[in-house]
């Protein structure tokens, strides 16, 4: 496996592990809890055994920090299982980031023990039913109350593991009237309790087993050290940073699903047989393998450049936004290709391709649509004036 | 003719079938002499002379019963001290191949367990195994003091070959090692009426494929019909719809019957190891692709929620 | 109490295992592993000492080449304390009767109280490892155990035989083989992974054992492989499609075997 060459023995040794637990505890029984979309709590508490909650916490508050790399590694050998397993320790892992470059040190203290154990998992809320990508249009406002605390009103949609969050990082608006808008924009750090309630559980395509909600604030109260950082108007600059993991994790996540579906066809196309040879020698076939094999890899080397970038702490909206964009297509190309392979299996609920196929979109409209992602690749070249090499 | 010790496996008294294999290996190499151990062990001595005892060295004493395996060693070692045998043959159940390693490590002799096949050789006895979940096949003999040889049931048909075999009693003492490790307690196993897995000239089994413990039923129904044991998958038996002590494969039974019947199993290497030696190989899977199709002499691609039902039927009607 | 793990570095199953020219097992072009039936070895440790009032130190034992160091830091990221490699070039080709005065003596000089083992070795699959480190310890074997526990210095056990299942008990120090029945092994957490690497690996040759090179190794194994011969491949059998008579065309088939 060359690809993992660029982690260290012992961050290979934590990713042929999670591979390990994918292929004996995952793939097993992803078919039959995606389809009766049951919430996976074996998986879940394996995976808080683990230590996939804690990937972004420091050793000194309990956690198993990673590399970046290895990161996007781990996630998409989750992916690669299951894509809402992945989904599960996403947004968690983008608020752990979140608490650790602009919490205090009150506030890493009170959350970023438990949340690397899994027994807090933290959750994100940014869209709303008026608008997703548009960030500074949001109508979520946090007032101040007399006491020095806030109350919220507003409402968040497609918040993953809604109910089972004991923390939300909430999007809102501090100051409705600022300007330009996003200076008036933070992050509350919050925690269930009176005027938040989960107002209904979205239907959607694909990402089963996995809760996506609407949550309804309705003059909830969170108190004023809930303030991440403790300064009003940052929340837009500490949220644009956490998305960069974000959207690392999710092009990380395409990487899963796409892999997965390359894998399932390449074995289909060597085992079935048509006019008396194994349908890969097919030349239509074989092109289409050659194809996803060689975008996948390129998907996955632009994602852990993005990474090391990351890692070299460079901005990286540009590139985890490339990788998000690129990635995302990718899956869904090799999704539907597999299914193309697989013939009519490829449209059986017997086998797994058709999850792939319903998966692989959400990485396009998720974290950000891929037309967003455009928007801030173009705007960010203009910006640096170049492609930096 | 040089004596040939076959370790008796038996319970109070009733040979059971992989020692009456032995004899007919053991005869293959020199004449056997049985030592049969514990409760009812003179009882055996009938059977045993029916298949080519000349001699059945008997000793009835608690310990066997009591303490596990070391008793049993200690017997077999006076035995050998006794006899000086040509070579000792012991069934290859867990039990044996333990009791078989440390006599052999005792008397300084070499072991080699779960042979398939044993024949005379120059230079001693040449046993077969198989090896690598059955995919190499290796000839193996001893190369130093008496050769120990645990042999797999069914590597040998049951032949009357009627000798003396006349009685006669093992001195044995017990070594300080011999009451370390005390039985306290024992459940026997609820008999099923069916043969022992590893003895059937038949096993059907059952895989992932019979989904559910109460489909077992028609895995069983087939089984009867045809007199044989039930052997289930891994995946079967960790799904617990059967008992672990039917797991056929790496880590449950190995088995090597005329006949064994795959029913939805894939044919994972795990479960391969422990029936690819069958005779012939039967499977009903409903994925054409199923490994478990590479290995047979007959296979039905279809539900065997239809396939085996029918063919019990028609195996009843057959046999009236 | 010390507890002394026994685990043995193998071929990977699903790989291709073939011999090499010597007869002995070819390690070179498969992948090894921790050997999965060790796994449970190392975890029913694991357990003991986590449900012990006593201070327990478990150590790992392994037999093997230099990639053998990648079972024993296993062990130690499922949380093992440390770990011995025991590594000679003379026990190239050695018999179980040779590797059990290996790990015997080895055990011997790490002290012990408990010496716990997988049921039998996937390459190998024997399985009288066990059986003979405790012949040559001199102390009770307590094997093929499905359940174990250990109190005040005794160990119990429930084995399940082909005609009964067994309670079984015996004093301390002893040694215990225990099944996949036993219960699952943990995944190495992550954080197992990052200390195993601070865990001392001590490496020993046969002249730290005191064992002669001719005790062990191919020339010194008491049984000699002749010949090994790929099994010929089953010959093609005839598949069917059930088309509503597959039930009959199978007994068809059967009868035509004679066993009906």
């Amino acid at each position: 496996m060359g690809t993992l060459d660029v982690l260290s023995e012992d961050e290979q040794f934590i990713v042929r592990t999670v591979h390990d637990f994918v292929d004996k505890e995952v793939k097993p029984v992803v078919q039959e809890l995606e389809h009766a979309g049951t919430y996976p709590e074996a998986l879940i508490e394996q995976m808080k055994q683990l230590g996939i909650f804690g990937l972004a916490v420091p050793e000194e508050y309990g956690g198993t920090p990673v590399s970046t790399p290895c990161y996007v590694l781990i996630t998409e050998e989750l992916a690669r299982g299951w894509m809402s397993l992945a989904g599960a320790m996403g947004g968690h892992t983008v608020v752990a980031k979140l608490l650790l470059h602009f919490g205090t040190e009150e506030q890493k203290r009170r959350y970023l023990p438990k949340m690397a154990t899994g027994e807090i998992r933290a959750t994100m809320a940014l869209t709303e039913p008026g608008g997703g990508s548009d960030l500074q249009a949001m109508r979520t406002v946090a007032r101040k109350d007399g006491a020095g605390g806030y109350v919220v009103n507003g409402t968040k949609t497609w918040i993953t593991n809604s109910r089972r969050s004991g923390l939300i990082a909430l999007l809102c608006k501090t100051d409705p009237d600022a300007a330009p808008a996003h200076q008036g924009i933070s992050i509350l750090l919050a925690e269930h309790g009176p005027g938040l309630t989960v107002s209904r559980d979205l239907p959607k395509l694909g990402y089963k087993g996995v809760e996506s909600c609407e949550l309804s604030f309705e003059d909830y109260r969170a108190p004023a050290d809930a303030l991440l950082g403790g300064v009003e108007g940052k929340g837009f600059a500490q949220m644009m940073k956490g998305l960069e993991t974000g959207r690392l994790q999710v092009a990380a996540r395409a990487l899963g699903v796409g892999r997965a579906a390359l894998e399932d066809a390449l074995a289909y196309a060597q085992e079935r047989e048509s006019f008396g040879k194994p349908i890969w020698k097919h030349q239509s076939i074989g092109n289409y393998l050659a194809d996803m094999a060689t975008s996948l890899t390129a998907a996955r080397q632009l994602t852990l450049y993005a990474a090391r970038e990351a890692d070299a702490g460079r901005r990286v909206d540009m590139e985890a936004g490339m990788a998000k964009l690129f990635a995302s297509e990718t899956a869904m190309q090799i999704a539907l290709n597999a299914l193309r392979i697989h013939g009519g299996y490829g449209y059986s609920t017997e086998f797994d391709v058709e999850r792939y196929f319903r998966d692989a979109p959400l990485m396009i409209v998720g974290e950000g649509t891929n037309e967003i992602q455009r928007n801030v690749i173009a705007s960010q070249l203009v910006k640096r004036g170049r492609l930096d090499v | 003719m040089a004596e040939v010790l076959v370790y008796v496996d038996h319970v109070d008294g009733a040979v059971r079938k992989p020692t009456l294999e032995l004899l007919t290996l053991a005869r293959r190499i020199g004449e056997p002499v049985a030592v049969a151990l514990g409760n009812g062990a003179a009882d055996t001595a009938a059977a045993l002379a029916e298949h080519g005892a000349v001699k059945v060295l008997t000793h009835e004493a608690s310990e066997y019963a009591d303490y596990l395996v070391v008793p049993k060693v200690d017997a077999l070692q006076a035995a050998v001290a006794a006899v000086s045998p040509a070579a000792v043959l012991v069934p290859s159940s867990a039990e044996g191949k333990e009791i078989a390693a440390r006599l052999a490590l005792r008397i300084g002799s070499g072991i080699i367990t779960d042979a398939v096949d044993l024949e005379a050789g120059d230079e001693g006895p040449v046993a077969t195994q198989s090896v690598f979940a059955a995919s190499f096949t290796t000839k193996s003999r001893i190369s130093r003091g008496t050769p120990v040889i645990t042999v797999k049931p069914n590597s040998a048909a049951v032949e009357a070959a009627p000798a003396a075999g006349s009685v006669e009693d093992l001195a044995v003492t017990f070594s300080e090692a011999a009451t370390g490790t005390k039985v306290t307690g024992r459940t026997p196993r609820e008999s099923t009426g069916r043969p022992e897995l590893t003895e059937a000239a038949i096993v059907v089994s059952g895989g992932r494929g019979v989904n559910g413990a109460e489909n077992f039923a028609i895995i069983e129904a087939l089984a009867d019909s045809l007199g044989a044991a039930v052997g289930a998958s891994r995946a079967a038996v960790d799904a617990g719809w059967y008992p672990h002590t039917n797991q056929v494969g790496q880590t449950g039974k190995s088995v090597s019957p005329q006949l064994y019947i795959a029913n939805g199993i894939s044919g994972a290497i795990q479960h391969r190891a422990g029936m690819q030696t069958s005779k012939t190989i039967v499977a009903v899977n409903k994925d054409a692709e199923a490994p478990i199709f590479d290995l047979v002499d007959y296979g039905v691609v279809g539900d065997l929620f239809d396939v085996v039902p029918q063919l019990t039927q028609e195996i009843n009607a057959i046999n009236g | 109490m010390r507890i002394v793990v026994i685990v043995k570095y193998v071929p990977d199953a699903t790989g291709d295992r073939h011999f090499a020219d010597d007869l002995t097992v070819d390690r070179d072009d498969v992948d090894g592993l921790l050997c999965e039936l060790d796994e449970y070895a190392v975890e029913q440790a694991l357990q003991i000492s986590e449900n012990s009032d006593d201070d327990v130190e478990i150590t790992v034992l392994t037999v093997g080449p230099e990639d053998a160091k990648d079972a024993l830091r296993k062990a130690l990221s499922m949380g093992a304390d440390k770990a011995i490699h025991v590594e000679d070039d003379d026990l190239h080709g050695t018999d179980a009767i040779g590797t059990s005065l290996v790990l015997a003596k080895a055990i011997e000089k790490a002290g012990f109280d408990l010496v716990v083992s997988g049921m039998a070795s996937t390459d190998g699959t024997a399985g009288i490892v066990p059986a003979l480190v405790a012949e040559r310890l001199g102390v009770p074997q307590v094997t093929l155990l499905s359940e174990v526990s250990v109190e005040d210095g005794t160990v119990k056990g429930r084995r399940d035989g082909d005609a009964a299942s067994e309670q079984l008990q015996a004093s301390l120090p002893a040694v215990v083989s225990v099944t996949d029945q036993s219960g699952e092994a943990r995944y190495p957490s992550f954080k197992g992974i990052m200390a195993a690497k601070k865990k001392p690996v001590e490496s020993w040759d046969l002249s730290d054992l005191e064992i002669d090179a001719e005790e062990v190794g191919l020339a010194g194994a008491w049984t000699k492989v002749e010949s090994a011969a790929e099994r010929p491949a089953r010959t093609a059998g005839t598949i069917v499609k059930d088309e509503g008579e597959g039930g009959k065309q199978l007994a068809a088939f059967l009868a035509s075997q004679k066993f009906i």
